[in-house]
């Protein structure tokens, strides 16, 4: 009786015709966008010398300004003063609310729609070569061609409401999350999949234990950058027409001249930005710290 | 169909590597036979196809052509009586040394829990208690490899099937490495088929050595080892275990000169492939 190849999945296959190889015992390096190291590393605060300095810089521009206003009077129409923005942000805060939480609501089901979408394309497309390599030129021209552009077609289509926001929120962020995650799948490492193999795992163990962390820091990566495009998207989104969002506010502000409200809704979107970059780093700090 | 007492039996197997520059043969006609409980070592130049074997035995890829049995059935899919241990420690850097050397049982789907106590003991054996919650990366070569033994007879395998398993390790820790190894396999009574390009590792372990010839690897000589058990670490310096290993390395030297004389050698030294 000879031994002879019966039913063989994927990974036996790719096994049979590699040539066992551990020369490379590095894992390739990440060639995505960003590299979640370098987007938390470059923040890290150590010690109160480091938190003393950054606060000390933020009173010296703040007071600085507040003091260059106050020295040449300039009026709040060309320029305010962060004390007049901060009475705004409080004063104002009950009639902006309405337009936070309706950016808020754009980014956040846009983003779970795009960043779904985004990931379980990635994940089965890098299963499927072929398909990979006919898919992704557009998802880059998804990429490259900002989809706020695609707004004003979609607000012609569906209507001054939500739903053309969220559509251009998802378009914006899911092929970030693609593109990384795709390059986080494709880092198959076949020494760690032989490992699993010879205990007899499935390919879907062989995904869930080997290929889906060894992905994870890319992951990452994707859902924080397509965040962060998400945001960018929605804001702009809320300018291109309708009545509501923080958008809308920073075009209805900037047009009235009332520039210390117009202040107080940067501050506001900022705040998601950064609370956005917050929750995935420290999501990357808990997952992805076993890369270095 | 096989002997018994015989629970490795190859019979003339070999491998042909479709790779991009043509077909690679690998392995050619090699066979083998290794005893129940028995120590065998696999010798041969870089690249003569030792590595191909072991994958081959462990049913990660299928051989060209040849038999092999393992345990009385023919080799396939992987099975839970054979255990690899790689070139590298090869652990998952996500996982600590704990999380990792229970992913067979994992994979497997056992009850983790049945098994805790024994894989504890086990880490204990080869001095790692005190490190289950450590990452691989705060690991030192020889620990990881050490993980990397525990995580195989994590689930007991009756055959260990080791790939040069010191090789990316320093001469001195590999040295400790091959004595802790030795006390393994008196302890657990395992069968154990080792790969290695060191003839000193292979003689100082194992009870009979498979010579290999360079690419394509097939049968050049047999030695079995007459040194005494238990071998102490001295014996590496005594005149019988000179004497053998300089047999060896004769038989090695005079392959490649019949290789080079036939024009057929590939010569490591200037070869990409592994």
């Amino acid at each position: 009786m000879s031994i002879e190849s019966k039913k063989l999945d994927s990974y036996t296959k790719q096994l049979m015709e590699e040539i066992p190889e551990f020369e490379e015992e590095e894992l390739p390096k990440q060639k995505g966008a960003f590299d979640i190291s370098s987007t938390v590393e470059a923040v890290k605060i150590r010690g109160w010398k480091q938190v003393a300095g950054i606060l000390g810089v933020a009173i010296l521009i703040i007071g600085g300004w507040e003091m260059m206003i106050r020295i040449f009077q300039v009026p709040e129409f060309v320029f305010p003063a962060p004390s007049a923005i901060a009475v705004a942000l409080v004063k104002s805060f009950k009639n902006i609310l309405p337009h936070f939480l309706i950016t808020l609501a754009e980014l956040t089901s846009g983003y779970v729609i795009g960043a779904t979408v985004g990931l379980v394309l990635a994940a089965v497309l890098t299963q499927i070569p072929y398909l990979e390599k006919i898919i992704t030129p557009y998802i880059l021209l998804l990429i490259t061609t900002p989809t706020l552009a695609l707004v004003p077609l979609l607000m012609l289509k569906l209507g001054f409401n939500i739903w053309p926001r969220i559509i251009a929120v998802s378009l914006a962020s899911g092929p970030m999350v693609m593109i990384n995650s795709v390059t986080g799948f494709r880092r198959t490492d076949l020494a760690k999949i032989a490992l699993a193999k010879s205990y007899g795992a499935t390919t879907f163990q062989i995904f869930k234990k080997i290929r889906f962390p060894l992905a994870l820091p890319m992951i990452i990566v994707g859902l924080l950058v397509g965040g962060i495009f998400g945001l960018i998207t929605a804001v702009g989104a809320d300018m291109v027409g309708g009545k509501m969002g923080l958008g809308n506010r920073l075009a209805y502000y900037s047009s009235l001249a009332r520039m210390a409200n117009f202040f107080a809704v940067i501050i506001l979107v900022s705040s998601i930005g950064i609370s956005i970059w917050l929750i995935f780093s420290f999501i990357g700090k808990k997952w992805a710290s076993w890369q270095e | 169909m096989s002997d018994n007492n015989n629970v490795i039996v190859v019979k003339k197997v070999s491998k042909v590597y479709q790779s991009a520059r043509g077909p690679v043969h690998a392995l050619d006609k090699f066979s083998m036979e290794v005893k129940e409980g028995d120590f065998v070592a696999i010798v041969g130049p870089s690249g003569c196809g030792k590595t191909t074997l072991l994958w081959g035995l462990t049913g990660l890829h299928p051989f060209t052509s040849g038999e092999a049995y393992i345990l009385g059935k023919p080799v396939g899919e992987p099975r839970r009586e054979v255990g690899i241990i790689f070139q590298q420690a090869n652990l998952l850097p996500w996982r600590t040394v704990l999380e990792n050397v229970l992913f067979p049982l994992e994979i497997m789907k056992e009850n983790i829990k049945e098994y805790e106590d024994r894989v504890r003991e086990l880490l204990a054996s080869v001095e790692l208690t005190g490190f289950e919650n450590h990452y691989p990366r705060e690991l030192s070569g020889g620990m990881q490899q050490r993980a990397s033994i525990v995580r195989a007879l994590s689930y007991d395998p009756k055959i260990l099937l080791m790939d040069e398993p010191f090789g990316a390790l320093d001469a001195y820790t590999r040295d400790e490495m091959d004595t802790l190894l030795l006390g393994i396999w008196k302890k657990t009574k395992k069968t154990i088929a080792f790969v290695t390009h060191r003839i000193e590792e292979a003689v100082y372990l194992a009870n009979r050595v498979y010579v290999m010839t360079p690419r394509p690897g097939t049968n050049s000589a047999i030695f079995d080892i007459d040194l005494p058990r238990p071998r102490p670490e001295g014996i590496t310096m005594e005149k019988r275990f000179f004497e053998i290993v300089a047999e060896i390395k004769r038989t090695i030297v005079k392959d490649v000169e019949k290789q080079k004389e036939a024009g057929i050698y590939q010569s490591q030294a200037y070869s990409t492939i592994a």
